[in-house]
């Protein structure tokens, strides 16, 4: 029989596999076993969490392979790790050390202000941020397999996760609304492929699993991004920037099974410690925002 | 007939979509209590790691065991045959495993992502069935009584013991509804249902 590799089921497949879970970011293999010990589906191997890079500054790129590798033998569930947008050959590296889930994101600073990368030429599948349906499926069409808000990240403030989360839903829902013949003109509005279009209005969903990212920080976060539609949700900065990263960690995997029972959300969400300090967005400088780099 | 799904983490809302579509509507399970008046139990595809510490602090643990007593039938794909099985090929403290089916698996035996695949496997009993096998682990050893119903490359990857049936692939996501049918018929068969 023949037996296929890289395909498309093979890559939604295993973001369907993450749903219902916490992508964690780690900067090590000590994090990393924090991380896989608290329930995480999968980590996200990176250099500096996103909170770093935003007050370090300077160009943030690929972690370090050794770091990404040393993080591979620490755990047993995938891992994933971030390239620039546009950065094919850091995403060609990725996919030789047998990473498990490329993140192109807006995150590292960008490699191309035009092109993203062509997803399609890797066995391994993509995850992109998106603020709005049109990058949605666009992402989707360059051959994304899993979609997440952008959010703000490294701010802990899920203000722009959840603008994003609900701008998504609510063009889903609008294009059910259409008339067929009225998707022809939908999808120039939204710069995106007809076809992806007309089955976002068929379905009321996008064809991969739709995760959030970008400032959750506490288990009520995590279970608000859940009731909007999302999931599974990502963790920056919101774990190992706070004071009880192990507890912390526990509590929002928690909070995304239990993410529709108030009670237990309250049961959890008690004496986590301090979480990170947080940003106001909207005192942020436009070119210090993440989320406008990405096209 | 009272279907439930375990719904810690994972593709259960998938296996919901296909055991919908063969019109039986399922339970989401996520606590102990909805465990009790089951006539069958699918354990999804996920992270065995996740859903081993969930079944811990939620106190699933002991009425999952229960199941095996009681006959129940359940129906485990890939995470879900992991923790179905008796033991892990490198033992594992972060994984339970409920011992519903006499064999032993190894996580992650293919490879990495970039391994995972699509074939065509040939099923006792059904015939030529899509299967996606996704970071699937491998069943190294199997039991006198359990039943191999199919194999890739000759490593059983659909068993059956009882009213017990794990596969190391996933129906769910292709979809195809043949071995989901097949875990329908275990239940019908196995107990007098009221």
């Amino acid at each position: 029989m023949a037996i296929l590799t890289g395909t498309l089921k093979t890559k939604i497949g295993l973001a369907q596999m993450l749903k219902g879970g916490v992508i964690m970011d780690v900067t090590n293999p000590e994090q990393a076993k924090i991380a896989e010990e608290a329930g995480a589906v999968a980590v996200m191997a990176l250099e500096r969490v996103p909170a770093d890079i935003r007050k370090q500054g300077g160009v943030a790129r690929m972690a370090d392979p050794e770091i990404i590798l040393k993080i591979m033998d620490a755990v047993s569930i995938p891992v994933m790790a971030k390239v620039r947008i546009g950065h094919f050959v850091e995403a060609q590296i990725l996919e030789a050390l047998g990473v498990d889930f490329i993140d192109e994101s807006e995150v590292l600073t960008p490699a191309d202000e035009e092109h993203h990368i062509d997803k399609h030429q890797f066995k391994v599948p993509f995850v992109c941020g998106a603020r709005n349906l049109g990058e949605a499926l666009r992402r989707i069409a360059e051959g994304a397999a899993l979609i997440r808000t952008k959010g703000e990240a490294g701010t802990g403030n899920i203000v722009e996760a959840v603008r994003h989360m609900r701008l998504i839903q609510k063009e889903i829902r609008e294009l059910q609304s259409r008339r067929p013949d009225e998707l022809f003109a939908e999808a120039k509005r939204l710069q995106a492929p007809l076809e992806l279009v007309q089955y976002v209005a068929e379905h009321g969903k996008l064809p991969v699993p739709n995760f959030a990212a970008g400032g959750i920080a506490t288990p009520a976060d995590a279970a608000l991004m859940m009731q909007l539609g999302a999931e599974s949700v990502f963790v920056g900065s919101g774990i190992f920037k706070s004071e009880n990263p192990l507890k912390r960690a526990k509590a929002i995997v928690e909070a995304v099974t239990y993410y529709n029972d108030p009670k237990k959300l309250a049961e959890i969400s008690r004496g986590l410690g301090e979480a990170m300090p947080g940003i106001d967005v909207s005192k942020l400088k436009e070119e210090e925002l993440l989320q406008t780099r990405g096209w | 007939m009272n279907i439930g799904v375990l719904a810690l983490q994972g593709d259960f809302e998938e296996h919901a979509a296909v055991l919908r579509s063969l019109g039986v509507d399922p339970v989401l399970v996520t606590r102990p209590e909805q465990l009790e008046s089951l006539h069958g139990l699918v354990i999804p595809g996920g992270e065995s790691t996740t859903m081993t510490r969930l079944i811990r602090v939620e106190g699933l643990e002991a009425p999952l065991r229960q199941l095996k007593e009681r006959g129940v039938p359940v129906f485990g794909t890939c995470a879900g045959i992991i923790l179905m099985a008796r033991a892990l090929a490198e033992p594992d403290d972060r994984v339970i495993t409920f011992g519903f089916l006499d064999i032993v698996v190894a996580r992650n035996a293919y490879g990495r992502q970039r391994e995972s695949f699509e074939t065509t496997l040939q099923v006792q009993g059904i015939g030529a069935v899509k299967a996606v096998f996704i970071r699937a682990p491998r069943v190294v050893q199997v039991g006198t009584e359990v039943e191999v119903l199919a194999e890739h490359e000759g490593d059983p990857v659909l068993v059956r013991q009882g009213p017990f049936l794990g596969a190391t692939f996933h129906p769910e996501v292709v979809p195809t509804l043949e071995i989901h049918q097949l875990f329908l018929d275990l239940v019908r068969s196995s107990a007098p249902i009221g």
